[in-house]
């Protein structure tokens, strides 16, 4: 938890010196909350910051405290934008730049069956949306792009994309397309992953999984790893022996005597909180034992009064702040 | 198997799991869907005397760990005797498991489906199917509602309980039968391989195949209308079967169990998806909570206690000298007394608000489904078939 751990290996890019920032963990664990508090930092430290969120029925905007987010970025506040994505939308703008021509009229089959086209035959969707992603990178539009990205489960396969196309289209317009985007991707100074987990077991299994196959199936560089929802130690070493004693009989009298007759309920509540501290030990332990060298590990506490919201992003700004330092 | 939908609700998981042959576990990501649904086979095969089979159709592989077992694929694999021994049951039914491999049931099922041993071999080693099947996530929703509409015709189970992808994919799971039997009998995809078909290469003349050479260039498109053209040699038998599966889903031997913790987030995701499948008529046999904070938090005498804690705990440490800490000088037994009795009183009150939320939460959620069902806290994450059986027992009755 040291500023170092924070900061990486040296010769690492920095978190936010980066152009493109993925935001993937396994599904509740706070992704969303996550890249919020990112975009919110960095618009913080002055960078024009742009936040994607890929899922279109995601609760970003809740995060961000807006109101509903669309294709186009909206001014969330001074540079912080953040956009939802739209792949048809992805594919005009698309279309638009890249044909120079009026196109709606003549594409007027493919308009209307994109739905088609976009649900059935896969990785169209995929591409478009890291298409668009890379387009303001490459145009320079925002000094940092972070993206509320896929679930665990699904982030490979987007990620990968411009590989796939590429390894199918051998020439064409997509095949200009998908070198420059890969470039980007790879490129460690521009393109980091962040990983989001929670200290539980099948969490930290997913993240060490994850982080596994991002580096073999695909060249984009693990930039972090955020753990959330740490939860808070409440005694010292030497004091759980003294909290043991105070449930002897005698002691537990004069609590009751003192601090009234809920006070039974109220120690049974710590114990609970120890139990639960203490059972994410292990997962912590081996989430840092498994993953590669020199990844920069951040600590986000648990937020008791609230996991949702502004005011929970701006919390969390807060404390990657201090892990980020600078 | 008519009389069964004229049965009333089931009050229990008991109950449902004895009626139907199908159970779709569904909700958010990391809420316990799979610990639940795994629990809830290994219950049912040990209780109930019923051979079952839990499929796993999350890219994730999970499954496996809570099942003790290290490594099982798309082949089905009975849970060996030796780990019910180990959890100290002797089981009446069989448990099974089988992870979804989307390749695999993709081979499987082009090996199935395919007119002639030609086509068949000219599928497998097509670029695109070999990227599609492979790579990309969409066909992963097709394939695992094909395999159990396969598994369940096979007749080889007396009930099969299926976890799916986190919530937002579970619609995309459910549609996705519909979505493939649209796109083979969509106008783009005869527009697509129309030239080809017709062995008309000049293209050029025609905007769209310009447009279209344009972007993906030639030999994609070639390679995009000898897939299409194959696999429309298996289009009947495609959309027949995904007609007959959106009607299995939808069909009276099947239910929805829709999990969830009482997290925000995970609490809404819940409530459009119980939403969602009340307006589509599926059957919601129960909501499980999962996760949830004991009651006595929320007391109101153990309240005001934290208070004082919170607040005074220096009186307090000083009216506890001489019963505890007697290895501490009197200064750090002070000190850390009045730390100990802090942290006491304001952790209560901290996991009081968590607790409250939770309250909150619960009542608006569980006022769709007919049962609801809470699991406390365990203290340890389930990995072992003694585990499940211990979770499955909490909200069996």
């Amino acid at each position: 938890m040291t500023s170092s751990a924070a900061a990486g290996a040296p010769g690492r890019p920095g978190l936010l010196d980066r152009k493109l920032l993925f935001v993937t963990g396994k599904g509740g664990v706070g992704k969303t909350s996550v890249a919020s508090a990112l975009g919110l930092l960095a618009a913080r430290r002055g960078l024009r910051t742009l936040v994607c969120e890929v899922d279109p029925k995601g609760d970003l905007s809740d995060f961000l405290g807006t109101g509903t987010l669309r294709f186009t970025p909206t001014e969330v506040r001074e540079n912080l934008y953040a956009m939802s994505m739209d792949t048809e939308e992805s594919l005009r703008e698309y279309l638009r730049l890249q044909l120079k021509v009026p196109l709606l009229a003549k594409l007027g089959p493919l308009a209307r069956t994109f739905d088609f086209i976009a649900n059935a035959a896969p990785g169209v969707k995929e591409i478009l949306t890291v298409g668009k992603l890379t387009y303001e990178v490459r145009e320079r539009h925002f000094d940092l792009v972070v993206v509320d990205a896929s679930a665990t489960g699904h982030v490979v396969g987007q990620l990968a994309s411009p590989v796939a196309i590429n390894d199918l289209v051998k020439v064409g317009l997509v095949r200009n397309q998908t070198d420059w985007m890969i470039d980007l991707l790879t490129d460690p100074a521009t393109t980091g992953v962040v990983v989001v987990t929670v200290p539980e077991e099948m969490p930290v299994a997913e993240t060490i999984e994850l982080i596994d196959r991002l580096r073999t199936e695909t060249r984009i560089d693990v930039a972090s790893v955020v753990v959330n929802r740490v939860l808070p130690e409440l005694f010292a070493r030497n004091e759980e022996a003294l909290f043991d004693q105070l449930r002897a009989p005698e002691p537990t009298e004069v609590l009751e005597r003192v601090a009234g007759p809920g006070v039974g309920k109220v120690m049974d509540g710590a114990e609970l909180a120890v139990e639960l501290r203490r059972s994410r030990v292990p997962h912590l332990t081996r989430l840092r034992e498994h993953l590669p060298e020199g990844l920069p590990v951040l600590y986000q506490p648990y937020l008791f009064t609230r996991s949702h919201g502004v005011r929970s992003t701006a919390r969390i700004a807060d404390s990657l702040g201090e892990e980020l330092g600078g | 198997m008519a009389d069964r939908s004229r049965r009333d609700e089931p009050s229990t998981l008991e109950q449902l799991c004895a009626s139907k042959e199908i159970i779709v576990s569904t909700g958010s990501g990391g809420v316990g869907k799979t610990t639940t649904a795994a629990a809830l086979a290994a219950t049912a095969a040990t209780n109930l005397g019923l051979k079952v089979l839990v499929l796993t159709v999350d890219p994730a592989r999970r499954l496996a760990t809570a099942l003790g077992m290290e490594r099982f694929g798309n082949v089905e694999t009975r849970v060996p005797a030796e780990a019910f021994e180990e959890a100290g049951v002797d089981p009446q039914g069989e448990l099974w498991a089988a992870m979804l491999d989307t390749k695999q049931s993709w081979d499987d099922l082009i090996r199935q489906h395919a007119p002639d041993a030609e086509t068949r071999d000219a599928i497998l080693a097509n670029p695109l199917y070999q990227n599609i099947t492979g790579k990309f996530v969409q066909s992963h929703d097709y394939v695992a509602m094909e395999r159990l509409y396969e598994i369940h015709t096979s007749g080889r189970y007396d009930l099969i309980v299926v976890d799916t992808p986190p919530t937002r994919n579970a619609v995309d799971f459910l549609d996705a039968p519909e979505r493939m039997a649209d796109f083979f009998s969509s106008r783009l995809l005869r527009w697509l391989i129309a030239p080809y078909r017709s062995r008309v290469v000049g293209v050029a003349s025609r905007p769209f195949y310009s447009v279209a050479d344009r972007i993906l260039g030639t030999q994609f498109l070639e390679d995009i209308a000898e897939f299409f053209i194959l696999f429309q040699s298996m289009y009947d038998g495609f959309v027949e079967r995904a007609d007959a599966v959106t009607g299995l889903l939808g069909s009276n031997v099947t239910s929805f169990v829709v999990v969830s913790t009482l997290e925000v987030a995970p609490a809404r995701e819940a409530e459009y998806f119980l939403q969602l499948l009340t307006e589509r008529r599926y059957h919601v046999g129960a909501l499980v909570l999962n996760k949830t904070l004991p009651e006595f938090l929320l007391d109101r005498d153990a309240t005001d206690s934290a208070k004082v804690l919170a607040k005074d705990a220096a009186k307090v440490a000083g009216e506890l000298d001489g019963l505890v800490g007697d290895d501490l000088t009197p200064e750090q037994r002070r000190a850390h007394l009045t730390h100990v009795l802090g942290e006491v009183g304001s952790s209560f009150l901290d996991y009081q608000v968590v607790a409250r939320r939770e309250a909150e939460q619960r009542s608006e959620l569980s006022a769709v489904p007919s049962l609801t069902c809470s699991i406390p806290y365990f203290s340890d994450d389930i990995h072992s078939l003694a585990g499940l059986l211990a979770l499955g027992g909490t909200i069996w009755r």
